[in-house]
Formats: C-alpha cells, structure tokens, sequence
C-alpha cells in the first residue's frame, strides 16, 4: 500500500467519522477523529495496516483536552497520529490496552497525569505517581498547584 | 493445591542497579505471576520542560538518562526542528550520527559486561568495560565529555569536530576492533552460556508486535524495523551499513544482536568521519512558529520517541518523552512467565531496561517476606553457570 492508498482507504472506510486530515509533510500526516469512532479507526490502522503503536501524548489546552495517538507505518515511512478531543465535562474515552498491550501502560500514565479516564482498561491502577499522592490532583493539568508544602525541592537561588 | 511464594525483587534491580520492584509469584522455581512498580525515579521532566525554553530543555533532557544521553536531545532536537520545518546542515547530521553512534557502541558494551557479570562471567565484564573506556575516550576527544555530551541543539550542534582530531579518533575506533572480535568468539562459541541462555526468555515475534516492542528486543525476534532505515535520518541513508536481525527472540539472540550491532555502529563512526563534509554546523533558528512536531530516532535500547507542541512563545507548550524500555519493559509478561527464578533476573536484564528513561518522584514501603534480595539472585543466577559448566566438563 502506498502512502495515498493509506490515505485514501481511511478516507472512504471512516468518512463519517474523520473530522479533518492535515497533511503535514511526506512523513507525518495527523487526522481528527470523532471519539467515538477511536477503537475502530486504530484497529485498523494496527492490524490491517499493519502500524505499530509508538505512543499517545495527552495535552491539557485550557478549554479542552487533547489526546494524540501515534503509529508508524515503517514500510512506507509514515507517523499517523491520531487526534481526539475531550471535552472537560467528560473526559472518559475507550481504552485500546484490550485491542494490543502496548497501549497499556500510556493509558495508565494518562490517567494519573491527566485525569482521564480510559472505559475498558484492564489494570487501571498508578504507574508513576507514589501512593501518597491526594485523589484528584493532577500534575499535568494547566490548572495543576503544588499541594506538598512540605516537599524538598530545589527552588533556584 | 499447590504453594504459592511471592518473591519480591527491589526497589533496585539486581543487575543495573535502578530502581523498581518486581513482585514474582513462583509455584516451587517456576514463575507464574509477575508484575512491576515503577516511579520510583520519577522526576517530573515533561513538566519541567515546559518551564524552560527550547534552547534550555535540550540541556534538561539530556540529563534524563545518563548511558543514552545523546538520544534524547537527538530526538528532542528533530521535533523542534519538525515543528518549524527545516533541515539541519550537512556537516551537522554527520556529527549528529557520530555522536549517536558512538554513545550506542558503550551502551551496548555496559550492557554486555553487566550480563557477562550477572551470568558469572567476570572476564567478559572486564573486557567490555576496558573497551567501553576506549569509546568513552573517542567520545571526550570529539565533545568534551565522558557522558552528556552537550553536543544538540535545536538547529545543529554546538561544537565542530577538528581537522586533526578525526584520525586519532579513527585509529581508538580500530584498536577495539580485534578485541571485539574476541568477545565475539567467546559468546558464539561457549557451550556454558548456550547452556544457559538460549531458549530461555522467547519474545515471540507476535509478541514483539503486540507490546509494540522496540530496537533490539524487537530485532531479536524477528521484527526488522530500525527507525534509522525506516525512517533515515542524520547521515544514515548516506553511508553504508546493514541491519542487525536474529529470530528466535531469546536471551542468546538479543546478546549476539547487540555485539554485531556494536561493529555496525563502528563502520557508521568511521564512514562519517571519513566522509565528513564541510560547511556551516548550525542552521541558527531564530523563533519557534505555533505548532506541533515529532522527532523519533533509534536510541540504542530502541526508538526513542518525543512530541513537542509549541504555541509561539519560547517555551514548549508540552513536551511528550517516551524512552524505548516504556514500551520493552512490559513484554516481562510475556517473557517470565514460566521460566525459572534463576533465569528471571537474566531476562528482565536483557532488554536492556532504562529506568530512569522511562520516568521521568515516589517513596514506598512494601510488605512482605524476603525470600531472596538481589545480592541473593544474582549468586543464584551465577551458581546456574557453575553448575552447568561442571555438568559440561568446562573450567
């Protein structure tokens, strides 16, 4: 399959559920997704096109959030990233750790980070954050305070 | 019903020496259960990231991991550079790859000297090491510094390599030739490390594929993918060199792989600097327009993946860093299970695994009874060896 055959049969397959495709450069090419059409669209993409799943990046943007899957297509050289948005009042999306396992362990990192909840995770518990750390604090929100009064930290001179 | 034991191994591994702990539920010496915390080294990176400028994060995130310094920034510096578009100098991709290949010869050399170690094979973890010096010399000769080379930054390099320091540089590179060689013939042809690592630990290619394993724990499985021919960048696609792919995803494959791989890197070193052009070293970025960019390169323990999305101003809005060992340390579960205590160490030891990569804070205590701390295992392990070697009539 081509680059434009790649293109083109995720265009027709998903037409209703493809919000825009911006076509950045010959190797990155980023397409919005209507949430609900998630699991779907990344089946595709990891088994019939046979991608592999580089990672997902969740961005907190103030009005809404942003979660951005990456998979690469090595055969023709090709990063699609997948954009979904989430708005504050629900910020629940379907888990992909049941469809391949590496989607595992990035969906827990989302969930403590950024308080997004992944519907259908297997193993939903903390990855990084220690056990002290107080329920609904989340360190990459924009709206994040530092709660610890006590913490040692370097505060520069 | 039969008895189940929990054996905690950490917070520190037993091999390299960073924080995590296992949690191994064994039936009598087999493995039936495994599962890992980590976070123990989370240092908050990504956010601090955000708090410092392009130019300033480059230094922050090369301070991420101390053995593959160079990848990050690497990585971090072409989603910059993607964000804009723009293509760095020539001369600059060729020191780029210099740098990055030689940082990927002493990681790979570290990692076979711990193993060596760990298997009970102590020369070979003193010639990995003394040849790992030579590198490391190469490497100060070139920026500077042993380790965090300081050498990245958005737009090109920050330092030219000298006329007369290439062929110095070029004759170290030789003079470790021959001993790797050596190193070579001593894991391909002893019966005593057959014995004991191959078949043990099998990363199935299906495996490989579904935990989305990376670089050469994927490569020893069968999975040909290598972001620096999949994806060239640097001088990759300018100079000669070939792939590194073995098939059965054992512990003795991903050790062969990483020693083979260790002459590719040299034959790129020394091509570069043969072949390096002359021209500007930095392309002199002067802002940062509003928008999104990922760099992805081949770190020495797989792809090393970053994501930085700017907002116009001079500091990144977010910056994503996912290191290789995110994304190898889980196929543990696919790995472990059904292995033996003895070999467990030795399998979550050979995909190279980098903690401090992989977080980027976190007290804990945990109770349970100690069976075996890591001291423990690692005689455990090394005990294996001897008994094999008797068995084999080997001294």
């Amino acid at each position: 399959m081509t680059r434009e055959e790649v293109l083109n049969s995720l265009r027709e397959r998903f037409s209703e559920d493809i919000v825009d495709i911006f076509d950045k450069s010959p190797k990155r090419v980023y397409v919005e997704i209507k949430k609900s059409a998630l699991v779907q669209i990344s089946t595709y993409i990891f088994r019939d096109l046979g991608a592999r799943f580089n990672i997902a990046s969740g961005v907190d943007l103030r009005n809404h959030m942003e979660i951005i899957y990456h998979f690469t297509i090595e055969e023709i050289n090709l990063l699609i990233s997948l954009r979904v948005k989430l708005t504050k009042d629900n910020l629940e999306i379907d888990s992909l750790a049941p469809i391949f396992e590496a989607a595992n362990w990035i969906e827990r990192e989302m969930h403590e980070l950024l308080g997004t909840n992944f519907k259908g995770h297997p193993d939903l518990r903390r990855l990084l954050l220690p056990d002290e750390w107080p329920k609904d604090v989340y360190p990459l929100r924009c709206d994040y305070k530092e709660w610890d009064k006590n913490a040692i930290r370097d505060r520069g001179i | 019903m039969a008895k189940k034991t929990i054996v905690p191994i950490g917070p520190y591994h037993p091999l390299q020496e960073e924080p995590e702990f296992f949690t191994l539920t064994v039936d009598g010496e087999t493995v039936v259960d495994i599962d890992v915390r980590i976070g123990y080294n989370h240092r908050g990176i990504e956010k601090l990231s955000e708090m410092k400028t392009f130019d300033q994060s480059t230094f922050v995130i090369e301070r991420i991991c101390g053995i593959c310094s160079t990848s990050h920034p690497f990585a971090y510096t072409r989603a910059v550079e993607d964000v804009i578009p723009m293509e760095v100098p020539e001369r600059a991709k060729y020191i780029r790859t210099i740098i990055a290949e030689g940082e990927r010869i002493h990681s790979h050399l570290l990692w076979l000297g711990l193993a060596g170690h760990f298997l009970g094979y102590n020369t070979v973890y003193m010639w990995a090491w003394k040849l790992r010096e030579e590198i490391l010399d190469v490497m100060e000769i070139l920026s500077g510094n042993r380790n965090n080379y300081a050498m990245f930054k958005p737009g090109g390099v920050r330092r030219d390599i000298k006329e007369e320091d290439i062929s110095p540089v070029i004759k170290k590179i030789d003079s470790i030739i021959p001993t790797l060689v050596m190193l070579k013939k001593a894991v391909m042809d002893d019966p005593v490390l057959h014995a004991r690592t191959k078949g043990i630990g099998v990363l199935s290619k299906e495996d490989a594929i579904n935990f989305s394993a990376l670089g050469p724990t994927a490569r020893a499985s069968g999975v040909a993918k290598d972001v620096r021919k999949d994806s060239p960048y640097g001088a990759y696609d300018e100079v000669s060199w070939d792939m590194i792919v073995t098939e059965n995803g054992d512990v003795f494959d991903k050790v062969v792989l990483r020693v083979l791989e260790v002459f590719e890197s040299a034959k790129i070193m020394k091509r570069c600097l043969l072949n390096l052009p002359k021209g500007e070293i930095d392309a002199n970025i002067k802002s940062i327009p509003p928008g999104e960019g990922i760099g992805h390169i081949e770190a020495p323990r797989g792809e090393c993946f970053h994501y930085v999305r700017s907002d116009g101003t001079n500091r990144p809005a977010r910056h994503k860093v996912r290191a290789p060992t995110f994304m190898n340390l889980p196929t543990y579960k696919a790995t472990v299970v059904g292995e033996t205590i003895s070999d467990a160490t030795i399998i979550l030891a050979a995909i190279d695994p980098c903690y401090c990569c992989t977080e980027r804070m976190a007290v804990r205590n945990d109770k349970g009874k100690v069976l075996y701390n890591g001291e423990d295992l690692v005689k455990l392990s090394q005990a294996k060896t001897d008994k094999i070697r008797s068995k084999l009539g080997v001294k």
